[in-house]
């Protein structure tokens, strides 16, 4: 079995760093958060890890567009390296600061490969607010995405103000047609949320909360895994606990749906 | 040359900011606006070339997916347009991180002339809008005067060409710095210098003041360092330290308290070591796990063997007051750095907030200087933005309006931390700095803003406080500054650390320097933001996201690179010594030489004279009034009320299980609507044990007496954290107290004797419920000048004293998360239970207030009673037989009953009868009560027997039953029905006031 090294970004405002770090940790991984600038000095190289997460935050401030000039300094210093790091064939994770900064930094959606082009962006909330809250995700079963192997719908936490997916119609049909739509928002339900808030929280394009780049190896998603990484983070646990004592219903399932998403591609990894 | 970008959303796509200033222009002064466009505009004051412009335009300030953007005015249709920028000198956060980019994309550094300013500007449509209604929007909801300047334009005087014009906010002061000496010849001088330079010295320091720079040793050491009288660096360093804000004069003072009715007279001599050190260092000797309290930054308490957690609150009430977004911001991001600043320096883990302010429908005829829903709006703007971009999760807080606020709002901020156990070795509590240590300022820069923030928040509020001390936040270069210290502590860098808040390198240093023994400081080494400050405008500064570090000179070169790596600017701006003064030179040369011990030797102490009335002699009773008989409006109403309904929107905007450590959300139930009892986290992710926090604020009871008011809050917070299932064992308080001006004065503040017997009478009630909760103060702050002067109808004006308003805070570890409670009913069949005495205590009840009356039998605290009862439902929680566990406060019975069936969306059948009650003989009275000590529990049948034995002896009675229809029914004590609603209706009763708003 060999050893699965992820590097969990921090510094210049990122947040999620340490959850997400432990997210992967439960996965089996060794996660190291990494400061962006001890990757550009050298200090840390990118060719001792094989999953490379962009994490929560407010990267800058959020300042001019979320994630727009973590985007500008990783291309500027960074960007050859992590040609590097995708072209032979490792993972990467953008979550919300870090989906945002994917296709900023374009490597997000990838079409045809091509790693540097911005079509698709993350623009403001439709509800014209910051918004926490849990969301029911359907995973599309034909996408190509290694990190939602496995997983139908799902629930998960976002917390963001400019989540909103927004690209124009020919691109939305072409991430579709190429099965790059990965995870839309949806009522508790399972069926399509259709754009109705709150279930959409941000009034995404298509309800669209997640795509990945045509190999799959490459992922973006608004809403938080890492928060998920405990059965008590769930918000109805109290409730789900209650039922399960008097006999019924389901538990959550161990390991979390959180962690399943970073399980996958640990396991990826380790059986590539 | 300067160049201007404006940016815009494309056409097509919706503009939510445009959007909202519609929807507020409407629903806050009737302006119909047809249509609002917001361009982002970007002022770059730097040598750039064409093709170096083109590359900033496209790659870093014009999304191409969303945005279009030119160097000239964009051609967006309005009939009036707005445009809103700084005024110099204000923090532009966004400006800073725009030169970052720009330098970082171009390979450049930008020359200290250049920099980049942001603005806005509006683009609104409408027909028939006035200049006047353009103003309103402008002055009123887009800008605030005290930090923002503003220019319209209508549609036929627009010249596309030169646009808004090239506005460039350049602070330039042309003035050399200049240390001023003071003559203290006289004590009438040095109070008219005091009064011209806004040091508010205390008349009663002054004879001290000048009789140490008069004596003759004095004289002598000064003369041998160039000094004669002294400098205004030295008495603004005297003033800052002698501030009510920074020494607690206040709770120090002597109070002479005199009961008007029995006559009975008590010499209270320090309100703080009687009532808040006595209590807490008691306890700390019963309680191992109290660690550090009553000197740092926070409080410290164990969390577990390897983690300690750390806690204080503040307000920033002055600030918020003057301007909203910025105060409350500034005052979310500065409690943090109190937390990063103890010990050895903690990780921020979790916030909270209380907010009081007047009416968010007032109308009125007092003018404060800002309408209380704009207040609230900026207010809430200012801590989501100040948590969210830390990084912290805000898991808990309140707002409560009263027109006692509209003369000064209160923004209570609180912060929690965690540290290791050990660091290196040491014990992460302990800090202390060493002769030979290096002092160094890491953070942001010096300049002018926050100048005699202090010492204006130790003043009452009136339209002359200089609106230099408003400050906006920058958490982007405190979350930066954060993430490097933590670093550097767990590297063994860090000797000593504390914040630049109040009183800014004056007090960090002046404090940290008592434990060496002295200081050297050049002043000339500090990094400024832009040249011309004097000596003693850089000492006394409160610009932000400062930390002050000591450092031992073989670690500063490990220390300067980590803090390089982290993008963190840090200066060595003097060393520690122990020569038993402090010492501050400019250029070689000195301008402050005072001794150590100075601040803390013989100033004078305040006194206050305090008259007590009792509420009977005062002239309050209980209203008459006859049992009503419709009762689901009533109840309806009673949700309703503005300090009842439901405030989802604001919990939702706060960013509240970041760090993914959440167990207990502030939001919960089916719906995930109702608000819980307290937070629970994990705050070290592999443990099992969780940090429980929650807050009370009654101030409503402080019209009838401080004291009950107290002892209810206190009971209130422990309550809630009871109720989700910590450990009794182990709360720790913050008190907070905002009391309007105590200090008698015939004409200003002639009831000033009256609210100084309440700060005592709520003093001693803090003490005693401590004593018998076994509850330590972790921490606590004052705010004492809870007052403004507001402009009536006719030009006069009218001072406005906020009700005495104390704020308290409880923590407690859990032992085991799993075992956490909610609110919510959870199953339908499961037994209602009542825990508590319900008694005849409506004085300051919402059902009262909802009729327009005060009242007088204020609830009280039994805690004899209490404490056995709170204790057997930790052991009920702790067997996990009780299924939802809710405490009853404001509002009574009625109110909570509805909250835990609408958590659960389930019915409830319960009977009045059957409420384990005393001398209370009516529904609404047994509905209403506010009664302390009191739960709602409900359990699984099959647990009945062994859950009743749990409370064998106490007041514990099964009033009903948890059931599928959501229909809410109470049988009245004459058991005839007096309610059946559906659950679905009180939510929307809820819900209403602000259910619209997001």
């Amino acid at each position: 079995m060999i050893d699965v090294k992820a590097l969990v970004l921090t510094g210049y405002g990122l947040n999620c760093d340490y959850e997400t770090a432990y997210a992967l940790k439960l996965s089996g991984a060794a996660a190291r958060r990494v400061h962006i600038n001890a990757l550009i000095d050298g200090t840390v190289s990118l060719k001792d890890f094989q999953i490379m997460v962009f994490g929560g935050g407010f990267s800058w401030g959020d300042d001019h567009g979320a994630g727009v000039v973590q985007a500008v300094r990783m291309k500027t210093n960074l960007g050859e390296k992590i040609m590097e790091f995708i072209d032979a064939g490792n993972l990467v994770l953008g979550i919300c600061n870090g989906f945002q900064t994917l296709v900023n930094l374009g490597l997000l959606p990838g079409f045809d490969r091509d790693y540097t082009q911005r079509s698709v962006a993350m623009t403001f909330n439709d509800c014209g607010n910051f918004r926490d809250q849990w969301v029911t995700l359907k995973i599309a079963s034909t996408s190509p995405c290694i990190f939602t192997a496995g997983l139908d719908t799902l629930e998960l936490p976002v917390r963001h103000g400019e989540g909103k997916f927004y690209a124009d119609e020919s691109t939305i049909r072409r991430l579709i047609d190429e099965k790059q739509v990965v995870a839309r928002y949806a009522m508790p339900d399972g069926r399509s949320a259709d754009l109705k808030f709150p279930f959409n929280p941000n009034g995404s394009v298509y309800d669209i909360a997640g795509i990945c780049d045509p190999s799959g190896r490459i992922f973006g998603l608004m809403p938080h895994p890492e928060a998920f990484n405990h059965p008590t983070n769930h918000p109805d646990w109290t409730r789900i606990k209650e039922t399960l004592k008097r006999g019924g219903g389901k538990g959550e399932d161990s390991p979390t749906v959180g962690i399943r998403i970073f399980k996958n591609a640990v396991e990826y990894i380790r059986n590539k | 040359m300067p160049y201007r970008l404006e940016i815009a959303l494309k056409p097509d796509l919706f503009d939510a900011e445009g959007h909202g200033i519609r929807q507020k222009a409407k629903n806050y002064f009737g302006i119909e606006l047809a249509h609002v466009r917001s361009i982002q505009v970007i002022t770059i004051d730097a040598d750039l070339s064409a093709e170096q412009l083109k590359t900033v335009q496209t790659d870093i300030f014009t999304n191409p997916v969303t945005q279009i953007s030119a160097y000239d005015s964009l051609q967006i249709d309005f009939d009036w347009t707005i445009w809103v920028g700084f005024r110099p000198g204000v923090r532009d956060n966004p400006g800073s991180t725009a030169v970052e980019a720009v330098e970082d994309i171009l390979g450049i550094k930008f020359g200290p002339d250049e920099a980049i300013y942001t603005s806005k500007r509006y683009c609104l449509k409408g027909s028939g809008l006035t200049f006047e209604a353009v103003n309103m929007v402008a002055g009123e909801l887009l800008a605030n005067d005290i930090i923002q300047q503003w220019k319209i334009f209508p549609a036929d005087e627009w010249d596309p060409a030169e646009g808004i014009g090239m506005i460039i906010p350049k602070v330039i002061l042309d003035h050399t710095p200049t240390v001023t000496t003071i003559p203290v010849h006289s004590d009438a001088t040095l109070k008219k210098v005091s009064d011209q330079r806004g040091l508010a010295l205390n008349p009663a320091d002054i004879p001290f003041i000048r009789s140490y720079f008069l004596s003759e040793k004095v004289q002598a050491e000064r003369a041998a360092k160039g000094l004669s009288d002294p400098t205004d660096i030295e008495l603004e360093y005297i003033s800052q330290a002698r501030s009510d804000h920074c020494n607690h004069n206040t709770f120090r003072g002597l109070f002479r308290y005199k009961d008007l009715v029995t006559g009975e007279t008590d010499i209270v001599d320090n309100l703080f070591k009687t009532c808040i050190e006595m209590p807490t260092l008691t306890l700390k000797e019963r309680k191992s796990w109290v660690v550090s309290v009553l000197w740092d930054n926070a409080g410290v308490g164990r969390f577990d063997d390897e983690h300690y957690y750390v806690i204080t609150g503040e307000t920033h009430n002055s600030p918020s007051n003057m301007e909203a977004y910025g105060g409350a911001i500034t005052g979310i991001v500065g409690v943090y750095r109190d937390p990063l600043g103890t010990g050895l320096g903690s990780k921020l883990v979790m916030g909270g907030y209380g907010f009081c302010v007047g009416p968010r429908d007032y109308s009125g005829s007092l003018k404060p200087h800002l309408h209380p829903r704009r207040l609230l709006d900026g207010i809430i703007e200012g801590v989501r933005d100040g948590g969210n971009k830390s990084g912290i999760p805000t898991t808990f807080g309140q707002v409560l309006f009263d027109s006692g606020y509209l003369g000064k709002c209160l923004v209570f901020v609180t912060a929690v931390g965690i540290m290791p156990a050990l660091v290196k070795g040491r014990p992460a509590e302990k800090k202390r700095t060493a002769s030979k240590d290096l002092v160094i300022m890491c953070g942001g820069r010096v300049g002018k803003d926050g100048i005699h923030g202090v010492t204006a928040s130790s003043e009452t509020f009136s339209e002359h406080t200089p609106a230099g001390h408003v400050q906006i936040g920058d958490p982007y270069t405190q979350k930066k500054m954060h993430d490097f210290l933590l670093e550097a502590r767990d590297e063994g860098l860090i000797q000593f650390i504390t914040d630049n808040g109040g009183g800014g390198l004056s007090s960090s240093v002046g404090e940290s320097a008592r434990f060496s023994n002295g200081c050297e400081i050049q002043l000339e080494k500090i990094p400024l933001k832009y040249e011309g400050l004097n000596q003693w405008e850089i000492w006394v500064s409160e610009s932000q996201e400062r930390m002050t570090v000591a450092v031992r000179p073989e670690d500063l070169d490990r220390f300067l690179e980590l803090s390089k790596m982290h993008a963190v600017e840090s200066t060595v701006i003097g060393q520690y010594t122990d020569s038993g003064k402090l010492h501050v030179t400019y250029d070689g040369r000195t301008c402050a030489y005072v001794d150590m011990d100075l601040l803390t030797s013989g100033f004078p102490q305040w006194t206050f004279d305090a008259q007590w009335l009792t509420p009977e002699r005062r002239g309050l009773f209980e209203p008459v009034l006859k049992e009503p008989d419709d009762y689901e409006i009533l109840l309806e109403d009673l949700l309703s009320r503005p300090n009842i309904c439901s405030k989802e929107w604001i919990t939702r905007q706060y960013d509240h299980e970041v760090q993914g450590t959440s167990v207990i959300k502030p939001l919960v139930g089916l719906e995930r609507d109702v608000n819980s009892d307290a937070a629970v986290i994990r705050p070290v992710l592999d443990a099992q044990k969780g940090l429980a926090f929650a807050q009370a604020l009654l101030p409503a009871y402080s019209a009838i007496d401080a004291y009950h008011m107290t002892h209810c809050t206190v009971d209130e917070a422990v309550r809630r954290v009871v109720a989700v299932g910590a450990d009794m064992e182990h709360i720790g308080g913050v008190d907070n107290f905002c009391w309007p001006n105590i200090q008698y004065h015939p004409q200003d503040n002639p009831d000033g004797k009256f609210k100084a017997a309440q700060l005592v009478r709520s003093c001693r009630a803090l003490r005693e419920i401590c004593m018998a909760y076994e509850i330590p103060l972790l921490s606590g702050k004052d705010s004492m000048y809870v007052d403004g002067h507001l402009p009536g109808r006719y030009g006069e004006t009218h001072k406005v004293s906020a009700l005495e308003t104390l704020q308290f805070s409880t923590t407690s570890v859990v032992r085991d998360i799993t075992k956490c409670v909610t609110l919510d009913s959870k199953v339908s069949g499961d037994l209602v239970y009542i825990l508590g005495t319900t008694r005849n205590e409506l004085g300051g009840s919402e059902y009262y207030a909802h009729l327009g009356y005060v009242g007088l039998n204020v609830p009280k605290v039994i805690p004899d009673e209490f404490v056995v009862l709170y204790k057997a439902l930790g052991d009920a929680i702790d067997k996990e037989i009780v299924a939802s566990a809710h405490g009853i406060y404001r509002g009574g019975l009625g109110v909570h009953l509805a909250m835990v069936a609408m958590g659960g969306n389930l019915g409830m059948s319960v009977d009045m009868g059957r409420v384990p009650a005393e001398q209370i003989e009516r529904n609404d009275l047994i509905l209403f009560s506010e009664s302390a000590g009191r739960f709602i529990v409900t359990i699984d049948p099959k647990n009945r027997a062994v859950f009743e034995r749990t409370f064998n002896g106490l007041a514990c009675s099964c009033i009903g039953v948890v059931t599928d229809t959501p229909e809410f029914v109470i049988q009245g004590i004459d058991n005839r029905r007096i309610m059946k609603v559906s659950v679905q209706n009180l939510k929307a009763a809820w819900k209403k006031p602000f259910g619209e708003l997001i």
